[in-house]
């Protein structure tokens, strides 16, 4: 068992194209950690200098935002699921 | 400059600048910013006169050199220019000397603005030859996109929240469109739809064709500025879900006074939300330039989008013009559709009785100053939220087809009449 992480289209370039991605348990901010290890330059993307999600990215566990839950602290098991969406609009 | 691009250059992040080809995308690789239409202004400049624009059909496609498609619009030819209604017993109610409303609940052909950025959105997708459309919604663009891919032979996909308003389901189903109901709020429809359009090779209108889409907003701003006789309002106020119609509002009062199509002026929006979805507006009251996210519950649900995607933009727009932002309870959001009802004729959605609401809110405060002019955007047909306010507008009161009933019941309302 493991956490799986669904990659956007805008940074399967990195993964090689792959939209499913395996990490390790712990917390959301050890998962891109672990994410950069695997497919540098993927921590940029998603976090800003001072380490905080970007502003127009969604992180989700199992459909939860994370804003809603710890952040970068959310606690992440075996099993679960880790979405990166982009923000949109719409109404 | 090829021609084949129209007046478009290329997409642009709003955050670090970096350009992309004019396709379906709009999520910069770099940071995930917005990215946008960025167009050859000397060029439209030397085309785009006011004569130009009187001389062509009333309506939103009178200014397409400003909008985001390459050839003539194939999807939505008949959509925009609705009344701009000079309110004069609405401003008495409200206490303003002037009001203007903008009446989109009138727009062709589905009764909101949303037909403005579906015709970009869909005319746009059929020059970058899709064949099968799509949206996440709260209801109104789900209306729109079903109708004009209907018109335009498209296949269709809609994914809304599964407990939408009933008048917003039927207007999707009977253009014969596939209506998807989500059994989640509408951040969750979207997620997933963001998770779709990824696998999928489908236009959807508001995610990978989203800076197309957005642009369509504009022509709302257009119109009011040519109909109040080539002038900027001195206040706009606007009523926010994402925040991106707000943004384009601003965006179309810049596009006019770079022109020269209007005289260059300083002007305010101000943003409206219902206090049971508030992200943008508490940010606003706070002085923040960042909102949280909320799970919403309120009567307005096409407002209801708890992580608005261009709340940031709609904070800078208010706080960069000086506007401000409030937020209106279900009771008064029922009070500001009685409002416009009662003094204008005008039978608005939920998110129309926001927007009356928090202008009544900001006169009274002075934010809107008594003696000032004001534009009032009003996005959505009132037919369409039926349950909103069903119970909340008097009963309709039954009697036999009888004079001497009637007649009872005018003495009963006027005691007066028995002696008259």
């Amino acid at each position: 068992m493991s956490v799986k992480v669904r990659i956007p289209t805008p940074l399967r370039k990195l993964t090689l194209e792959q939209e499913l991605v395996e990490v390790g348990p712990g917390t959301i901010g050890g998962a891109i950690t672990e994410l950069q290890t695997k497919f540098p330059g993927i921590r940029e993307r998603l976090v800003d200098d001072a380490g905080q999600v970007r502003r127009f990215v969604n992180i989700y566990v199992n459909e939860e935002d994370i804003r809603f839950l710890q952040n970068n602290d959310t606690p992440i098991r075996d099993g679960d699921e880790v979405s990166i969406i982009p923000a949109i609009a719409g109404g | 400059m090829s021609h084949s691009q129209g007046f478009m250059k290329a997409l642009k992040c709003r955050e670090c600048g970096h350009e992309y080809a004019l396709g379906a995308t709009h999520v910069c690789e770099f940071d995930f910013g917005p990215l946008e239409v960025a167009y050859d202004y000397d060029r439209i400049k030397a085309e785009l006169t006011r004569a130009a624009i009187q001389s062509r059909p009333q309506t939103m496609w009178r200014y397409r050199e400003l909008l985001p498609v390459a050839g003539e619009p194939s999807v939505g030819r008949q959509v925009g220019f609705t009344p701009l209604v000079k309110a004069d017993r609405l401003a008495k109610r409200l206490g303003i000397r002037e009001l203007y409303v903008k009446n989109d609940a009138v727009n062709y052909p589905t009764l909101s603005f949303k037909d403005r950025v579906v015709s970009v959105a869909l005319s746009r997708s059929v020059e970058l030859g899709f064949k099968t459309v799509a949206c996440a919604s709260t209801g109104n663009l789900a209306n729109s996109v079903a109708a004009n891919a209907a018109a335009a032979g498209l296949d269709c996909y809609v994914f809304i929240p599964h407990d939408l308003e009933q008048g917003k389901v039927v207007n999707s189903l009977v253009y014969g469109a596939n209506v998807i109901g989500i059994r989640g709020h509408y951040d969750e429809v979207n997620r997933l739809c963001a998770e779709i359009a990824g696998k999928y090779g489908w236009a959807f209108v508001n995610v990978n064709m989203r800076p197309y889409y957005a642009e369509g907003s504009k022509s709302m701003g257009f119109e009011i500025q040519e109909q109040l006789g080539w002038r900027v309002p001195e206040h706009t106020v606007v009523c926010m879900a994402s925040g991106s119609l707000l943004t384009k509002i601003h965006k179309s009062y810049q596009e006019f006074t770079k022109l020269g199509l209007v005289p260059e002026t300083k002007w305010k929006i101000h943003g409206a939300q219902a206090t049971g979805c508030n992200p943008i507006t508490q940010a606003q009251k706070a002085g923040l330039d960042f909102f949280k996210p909320q799970k919403p519950n309120t009567i307005a649900k096409s407002l209801a989008i708890g992580t608005p995607a261009d709340g940031f933009y709609a904070l800078r727009v208010m706080k960069e013009t000086g506007g401000s932002g409030d937020d209106v309870t279900d009771d008064e959001i029922r009070e500001g559709i009685r409002m416009l009802a009662e003094c204008e004729g005008i039978f608005a959605e939920t998110a129309g009785g926001v927007t009356v609401g928090v202008a009544k809110k900001l006169i009274a405060q002075g934010k809107i100053p008594a003696d000032s002019s004001a534009v009032l955007c009003i996005t959505g047909n009132g037919l369409k939220t039926l349950d909103a306010v069903a119970g909340h507008v008097g009963q309709t009161r039954e009697i036999r087809p009888s004079l001497r009933e009637f007649e009872a019941l005018r003495v009963a309302d006027q005691p007066e009449l028995v002696n008259a």
